[in-house]
């Protein structure tokens, strides 16, 4: 009977994290935490271990059928070997006729091969416990029902989920007016950033509900609040809002073409931030004055393992085409953080502060060398420019020009074409920002959602840290007027690629900055233009 | 049943890639001892321990480093073409170029 009551409305104030209205069916997201596992009997557990191992190679195998490179598919071999092999398990098939579940049983095995890896002071060998541990978590997934793909959302349904990854937000359709609510989760999360560039209504920070039994809900990104149940005057404001964001949005539309000027009439340069070139194909490149950040680690995401150079060649004419002249300003691999690529990344407990962008590069310079030619030979055919991620020292921007240098002397002993590009680099770590006149760069970009995190030691990902991971409080700003001042000084163009130039609230103070220079998601380039056209070059509001 | 069928077979080599024997050698050496009916083992010395040379956990958990004498031991119809063929394999150094 109580599953047939309808539950009272219920209205909750979220965090923001992209704007947008949304009204439709509640979509909750289970989870299977590996703590839910309930082990079977012995044989059951058996079954469901060999079965495990056995999805897992199958995966492995498919990865390695679409991998085009040998130091990959060297590893996913070695991976699926070893998944094949009775005597992985061996040890902990007793173990289970003993009682135990599954994966337990598996794990403990698991944790004594990489031991056995570990102990000794052969370097290689130890480097295979990594291995050992990737293999198992393929097969932990298996074993703990772990879903990991595509979310089945009706049309115009609202997910509630603890969090979202990125790879299930981008394996999941979000069109038709699906929309997101997290309950954990941070408006700088990557997941909110890539909702604000498909223009997926998101808002997080819910903390711990009881949401079961409502059917449908309200959500707006704009302003954070998410009603369940709603009743008919929530219906009737939901509609008075849609009317006026319709209202809006032809504004926006209207203006998304235009160059940005302020009410006092300073122009501004709006640019856009694209990763795969397969989004640009829907925009039209009039919208902006440029590409400001093409965050190159798409390249390296697919299930082919480390691309070509080849590969990264055709994509970065793709987009240099797609911006018919217009410059386009490309960041070298920024894997690490919270973006992990198989086989280059390792694991570290502190990866924000670990090896990450250009210190990954510089570590594995046969990798990058392979994305610096390909920036060199595109650099040939179009307005393009490369900055590197994550520079802290001088001397890393110097070793990356070097490479940009040594490259180029092999593409011309080689008779191909090429072009060195301005080298500038990101401004995220707080030393660059304070030592800007001991860097030999032909630009900077403010990366602020980093400088941001940098600056007030809080994590973009974490929860209950509203208030800190703010680029509009006082100490980013300082840093931020900083740099720009800096840059005027010596002569060096500084741009702002990070979310706060499209956060309604931010923008003004970059105004008055001196900020003349931002990129943003290709879905707020109308909104953005329109908040610049109510303020003053000054950062005053307009009359 | 031919004697070879019955008595082991041995052939003792030195191995000299460069890491050892890691990983992608330890693929090449299962796959193409799982291409032979017979029982094939390995050891890094004649007296043992001896370890079943078609499972790539027991190769590698042996961590042979460069410059091992790989032992083999193998016993069925076609143990003499096994060794031969194991033995040529670690000889090429596992067809890796340096």
């Amino acid at each position: 009977m109580s599953a047939l009551i309808r539950p009272a409305r219920l209205e909750i104030v979220g965090r923001p994290a992209s704007p947008g209205l949304a009204r439709g069916p509640v979509h909750i997201l289970e989870e299977t935490t590996v703590r839910d596992v309930h082990a079977g009997t012995s044989a059951q557990e058996r079954t469901r271990l060999l079965e495990a191992i056995a999805a897992a190679a199958a995966e492995v195998a498919d990865l390695i059928a679409g991998v085009d490179d040998e130091e990959a598919a060297a590893i996913l071999e070695f991976q699926l070997a070893m998944l094949e092999d009775d005597a992985l398990i061996a040890d902990a098939l007793p173990v289970i006729d003993g009682g135990a579940p599954a994966l337990v049983a598996f794990q403990d095995a698991m944790a004594d091969v990489a031991a056995g890896y570990r102990t000794g002071d052969d370097e290689y060998f130890q480097a295979r416990a990594s291995d050992i541990e990737d293999l198992a978590e393929r097969v932990i997934a298996h074993l703990t029902g772990a879903e990991t793909g595509a979310i089945e959302l009706p049309p115009g349904g609202i997910l509630l989920a603890r969090d979202l990854t990125p790879s299930r937000f981008l394996s999941t359709d979000w069109s038709g007016g699906r929309a997101i609510a997290l309950f954990e989760g941070s408006p700088t999360a990557h997941v909110a950033i890539l909702a604000r560039s498909r223009g997926v209504p998101m808002a997080v920070g819910f903390g711990t509900l009881k949401i079961t039994g409502h059917a449908a809900a309200l959500l707006d990104g704009e302003t954070g609040r998410l009603v369940l149940s709603p009743d008919a005057d929530d219906e009737a404001g939901h509609h008075a809002l849609t009317a006026s964001a319709d209202e809006i949005r032809t504004v926006e539309q209207r203006l998304a073409r235009r160059q940005a000027v302020t009410a006092d009439g300073t122009p501004i340069k709006v640019m856009i931030n694209a990763g795969d070139p397969g989004e640009l194909d829907a925009l039209d490149p009039a919208l902006c004055d440029g590409i400001g950040l093409v965050r190159t680690e798409f390249l390296f995401h697919g299930r082919r393992g480390l691309p070509t150079e080849d590969d990264q060649l055709a994509a970065y004419r793709r987009i240099l085409t797609w911006a018919e002249g217009r410059p386009v300003t490309f960041r070298t691999l920024d894997a690490g953080g919270d973006k992990p690529i198989a086989g280059l990344t390792r694991e570290e407990s502190n990866p924000f502060l670990g090896l990450r962008g250009i210190r990954l590069s510089l570590a594995r310079p046969d990798v990058f060398r392979v994305q610096v030619r390909a920036l060199l030979r595109a650099a040939a055919e179009g307005e393009m420019l490369v900055m590197a991620p994550m520079v802290a020292l001088p001397a890393e921007m110097q070793a990356v020009t070097d490479l940009f240098v040594e490259e180029a002397a092999a593409l011309r002993r080689a008779g191909l074409a090429h072009a060195i590009p301005p080298l500038g680099m990101m401004v995220e770590v707080p030393a660059v920002a304070l030592t800007l006149d001991l860097f030999d760069v032909d630009f900077v970009s403010i990366g602020s959602n980093d400088l941001t995190q940098y600056v007030m030691a809080a994590s973009r990902d974490a929860t209950g840290l509203a208030g800190l991971d703010d680029a509009g409080v006082e100490a980013v700003q300082r840093m931020i007027r900083m740099v720009v001042s800096s840059g005027a000084e010596l002569g060096v163009p500084v741009s702002l690629c990070g979310d706060a130039g499209s956060d309604t609230r931010v923008l003004p103070k970059l105004l008055a900055a001196g900020l003349r220079s931002i990129s943003v998601a290709p879905a707020q380039v109308g909104r953005v233009k329109r908040v610049i056209a109510d303020w003053r070059a000054d950062g005053g509001p307009d009359g | 049943m031919t004697d070879a069928a019955l008595t082991p077979a041995h052939a003792a080599v030195l191995m000299t890639h460069d890491v050892g024997l890691h990983a992608r050698p330890s693929v090449k050496l299962t796959k193409l001892a799982k291409t032979f009916q017979a029982s094939i083992a390995l050891a890094q010395s004649e007296d043992g321990p001896w370890i079943d040379a078609k499972s790539i956990v027991k190769v590698m958990a042996m961590k042979a480093p460069k410059d091992t004498t790989l032992h083999f031991r193998a016993s069925g119809a076609d143990a003499e073409e096994a060794l031969k063929a194991l033995v040529a394999l670690v000889e090429r150094d596992f067809d890796e170029g340096h």
